[in-house]
């Protein structure tokens, strides 16, 4: 049985679709997140979970209990939105509290659980400051008080970390994940940060378009992209993406690509010929992470099939833990990721080595992975 | 407006310098001239205004004028001075205010708030009342006012007055609550609270400057109308905007200006009141019902 | 679609239903008070009414009466002249005042309110005060031959031709202190790094006004035209005031022939088809603003 059950889904502006049946189905103490850029819709879907927007059509569904037409203060939800949305003119316990007497509960009571979850969040000293006196990470755990105090079977967050600055936002980022842990509650977390989406979700729902691109854990995410659209937008700096081409060899299969000097290059692919037949000399995409092209001593020593090559580098970037380099292959800048004390300088001939276990094939046309 | 002073980069020279401040008083003495030589020549005997200089100071400074415009002028054929026309503007003006400015937030909540198909639409042709010469409506609305019974009546010159201020209350509100975070309502009705609650306990709390800016605006206009005065009031409801100009223009034989300026600052002295009050916020008025948004 | 959607509890029905039903009777009193009126008269103004309400229609006919009333034409060929110094002056002094306040002026806060000011009063008050300062007998005419300059005149109110001119400067008087207010609010909110820019391009100060300050300040002039010109074509209580409409006829505006053809001289065919040329005018600007105002916020 799933806790929240988002089935077959469609929001509907006039004529215009903006979210194409989604099904999603979460189970209880689940973290999802919702990812994409701006105006795939995932906003669309959280507010459609919150009730603050109609559904067109499909049902959601709160533990087995339809949710269409169902008002959100009665769903038994609870939402951290992009702004904190903090009352300005009530103190932070009026902030706190405020849900709780608009459903009648009784003063003794709210004070009660007021003090309970002030205390589980440290913000107990702030209780009679008012909203513009708090700092962004204080405003956030407030809205994060608010939430919690309606204890209720679904955490909603949009974007909640995306006007703290970045020092605050890693900070933020633990804590909520700490929360989550504790309590077990089931959140759906929107935001179009991918890293955040990485760290801090169960499973991940990758939108595009109105259309859910891929969903699953991170990591099957991260490792086995659906598309070309999951395997860019997620990860940073992203996948290299370069044109290439098939070759089959008996049961060898590999890749043909163009070096620095237009010189094919010819990658083996740690596959049966037998997953490509009738492939042989077609083009596809083929997606390297920068990770996955290393200085020799730097590649993964369980991997099975790195290949060594040389290439000339363009630039590097030193990033204190790690040092990016970006050489030309198939016509493209490639970037690779070095050991911080890798010896490479821009205008090396230097030596590569690429880990062919990572890598992905995609179909140029449909855009899906093969690979 | 803004009122905060900023650094503009540019530079001025010594001479242009000088040319402007040149300019900006005399400008200064241009606005106020009109009206401050009115003051002036209100606290003069007449015999001194007709046969003296109106911009020297008065050599005997007298009330008289002041106290005869109140109570006593002749206005019409009524020698009733401004008393009455005063009250009756009063009476007019305050709940013709309250209530436009009460609908006018509630309507800008909602068109904010609560966007339903077609809302901008209705926003726009509420709009457009406030911009049309109301010539256009004067047949009509004596006939409405004449069917009710409500012509020569406050009441019905409260009614003239709440509808064509709708459009303009509801402006000065929509514009406000638009940028007012949307995500504040979606909160409290997430908490449970209804329409009013949200207005009520969320808005309202905040709408502080709006409604003085509204209720400024609204007084200012109500009170220095004319057109509706004349048109739809008789004796027991006429302005006091009507009555300076029936004093002004229908005393017969020797001209009192010294009474005429007294009734035209008793005219002027609550709008003045409240620009000095709250100049600020009247200002904003002025702006917002030009520069939307 | 594979389910319905279920029916809205009750409430939320209700919470969707109560926004209309409050704004519904603001909208209701516009309609019927606005819109149904000026149907009203669109329709009067195609009957023969006179004293009272006819509901015979007679087509066109007011119409071309109304053009072919010589008082009509003046009142427009007036309103022409009118309108066009009373926006052209009122933009450019409030132009002149606002880009000189800006110039970082001791006394700004002072100077704006006396500016500002005039805007708070009644036309009538306006139009009394001006008519006192204007009268020849008694005002700036007497007082400059009582300081011994024997040869000044300025008796444009009493006079036919000049009298229009009159009801401008008492309107600039009381509108652009209001101009001023706009253009400086515009001023303020162009970026200060944009003109530090230009300076370091070499751009003189009327270079960078003409090339930059000005241009950046469209908004501005557009809402000072729009609001000047239905002031202008609504200006009834000044002229009232200031000149009652004379002398003669030579200050006569549509807002005073519409009224007194109306209900002083009982042809309100005829009024009515006034009211509904002024009504046309203000439409014609108002309309296209509104509308491109309203579409940019979306």
């Amino acid at each position: 049985m799933s806790f929240l059950k988002i089935d077959n889904v469609t929001k509907r502006y006039g004529a215009v679709e903006v979210l194409h049946r989604v099904d999603i189905d979460v189970q209880q103490g689940e973290f999802l997140v919702l990812v994409g850029p701006s105006g795939c819709g995932k906003s669309t879907l959280l507010n459609m979970i919150a009730g603050l927007e109609e559904i067109s059509s499909g049902t959601i569904a709160i533990k087995d209990k339809p949710m269409n037409g169902v008002h959100p203060s009665q769903r038994n939800i609870a939402m951290v939105f992009q702004s904190y949305a903090l009352y300005p003119n009530m103190t932070v316990g009026k902030n706190i509290t405020f849900g709780l007497e608009m459903h009648g509960v009784p003063k003794a009571e709210r004070d009660a659980k007021l003090g309970k979850v002030a205390d589980m969040l440290q913000i107990t000293p702030l209780l009679d400051r008012k909203p513009g006196q708090l700092s962004g990470g204080q405003r956030q755990r407030v809205a994060m008080g608010r939430a919690l105090v309606r204890d209720p079977d679904v955490f909603l967050f949009d974007e909640p970390l995306s006007n703290l600055d970045a020092k605050l936002r890693v900070d933020m980022r633990t804590e909520i994940k700490k929360l989550h842990q504790r309590l077990g509650t089931t959140i759906v977390y929107v935001t179009h940060d991918q890293i955040e989406a990485m760290t801090l979700s169960t499973r991940i729902a990758v939108m595009n378009g109105g259309y859910i691109q891929q969903l699953g854990t991170p990591r099957e995410i991260y490792d086995t992209p659906n598309n070309i659209f999951v395997a860019a937008f997620m990860g940073s700096p992203s996948m290299n993406l370069l044109d290439a081409v098939i070759r089959l060899d008996g049961d060898d299969a590999a890749v043909e690509i163009a070096d620095g000097d237009g010189a094919p290059v010819t990658l083996p692919l740690p596959i049966p010929a037998a997953r490509l037949q009738g492939r042989d000399g077609t083009k596809v995409v083929l997606g390297i992470r920068p990770e996955a092209i290393t200085d020799p001593d730097g590649a993964d020593k369980s991997a099975n099939t790195v290949v060594a090559l040389k290439n000339v580098i363009d630039v590097t970037e030193p990033a204190g833990s790690d040092t990016f380099v970006t050489t030309t292959m198939a016509g493209k800048d490639v970037i690779g990721r070095m050991r911080a004390d890798a010896h490479v300088h821009a205008g090396d001939n230097a030596d590569l080595a690429i880990n062919m276990d990572k890598a992905v094939i995609f179909d140029p046309k449909t855009e899906d992975r093969i690979v | 407006m803004s009122v905060a002073t900023q650094d503009t980069a540019l530079r001025t020279g010594r001479v242009s310098r000088a040319f402007i401040y040149l300019f900006l008083l005399l400008m200064a003495l241009f606005y106020l001239l009109p009206f401050g030589i009115m003051v002036i020549n209100s606290l003069k005997p007449l015999s001194e205004i007709t046969g003296g200089n109106m911009m020297s100071l008065p050599q005997v400074w007298t009330l008289d004028a002041w106290r005869s415009t109140w109570s006593t002028a002749q206005i019409g054929v009524e020698p009733t001075g401004m008393r009455p026309y005063f009250w009756n503007s009063i009476k007019m003006v305050v709940p013709a205010v309250a209530i436009s400015t009460v609908l006018g937030a509630l309507n800008g909540y909602v068109l904010t708030k609560w966007r339903f198909r077609g809302d901008t639409i209705l926003f726009g042709l509420m709009l457009f009342s406030c911009f049309i010469p109301f010539q256009i409506v004067l047949i009509p609305m004596a006939r409405v006012l004449g069917l009710t019974g409500l012509a020569g009546s406050t009441t019905g010159l409260i009614l003239v007055h709440v509808v064509y201020g709708i459009g303009f209350s509801t402006l000065y509100f929509r514009n406000y609550y638009a940028v007012f975070p949307t995500e504040l309502v979606r909160a409290a009705m997430m908490d449970g609270a209804g329409f009013f609650r949200i207005f009520w306990r969320i808005l309202m709390p905040s709408s502080g400057p709006i409604t003085v800016v509204c209720i400024i605006w609204q007084f200012t206009n109500i009170w220095n109308d004319f057109l509706f005065g004349a048109s739809f009031a008789d004796f027991d409801s006429q302005p006091i905007t009507v009555a300076l100009n029936n004093l002004v223009n229908s005393s017969t034989g020797v001209k009192e200006y010294n009474v005429h300026f007294a009734g035209a600052i008793y005219a002027a002295l609550p709008t003045l009141l409240v620009y000095i009050v709250a100049g600020r916020y009247f200002v904003r008025g002025l702006m917002s019902g030009s520069v939307k948004g | 679609m594979a389910s319905a959607p279920a029916q809205a509890d009750l409430r939320t029905r209700l919470q969707n239903f109560i926004p209309k039903l409050v704004l519904a009777p603001s909208v209701a009193v516009i309609f019927l008070f606005v819109y149904g009126f000026i149907i009203f008269t669109l329709y009067l103004s195609f009957t023969d009414s006179r004293i009272l309400p006819s509901y015979n229609l007679v087509g066109f006919e007011n119409y071309s009466k109304l053009f072919r009333l010589s008082h009509w034409t003046t009142s427009i060929t007036n309103l022409a002249i009118f309108a066009s110094l009373y926006i052209g002056i009122s933009t450019l002094i409030g132009l002149a005042l606002a880009t000189f306040l800006d110039q970082k002026i001791r006394g700004e806060g002072l100077l704006r309110p006396i500016y500002l000011y005039p805007m708070a009063l009644s036309f009538i008050v306006t139009g009394t005060a001006w008519k006192w300062l204007l009268d020849p007998g008694i005002g700036l005419e007497h007082t400059m031959h009582l300081w011994g300059w024997e040869s000044f005149q300025f008796g444009w109110i009493k006079n036919s031709d000049y009298a229009i001119y009159t009801v401008v400067l008492a309107a600039v008087w009381q509108s652009s202190g209001f101009v001023m207010a706009m253009f400086l609010a515009g001023l303020r909110g162009i970026d200060n790094e944009i003109l530090k820019a230009a300076q370091m391009d070499g751009a003189s100060n009327f270079q960078m006004y003409r090339r930059i300050i000005l241009p950046q300040l469209r908004p501005a002039f557009l809402s000072a035209f729009v609001i000047l010109s239905h002031l202008a074509v609504k200006s009834y209580d000044l002229v009232i005031a200031l000149t009652g409409g004379g002398p003669g006829r030579a200050t006569e505006l549509p807002a005073t022939f519409m009224y007194s053809y109306t209900f002083t001289r009982n042809q309100m065919g005829i009024g009515a088809s006034s009211a509904v040329i002024m009504l046309m005018t203000i439409a014609a600007i108002m309309v296209p603003y509104l509308y491109a105002e309203l579409r940019e916020k979306k």
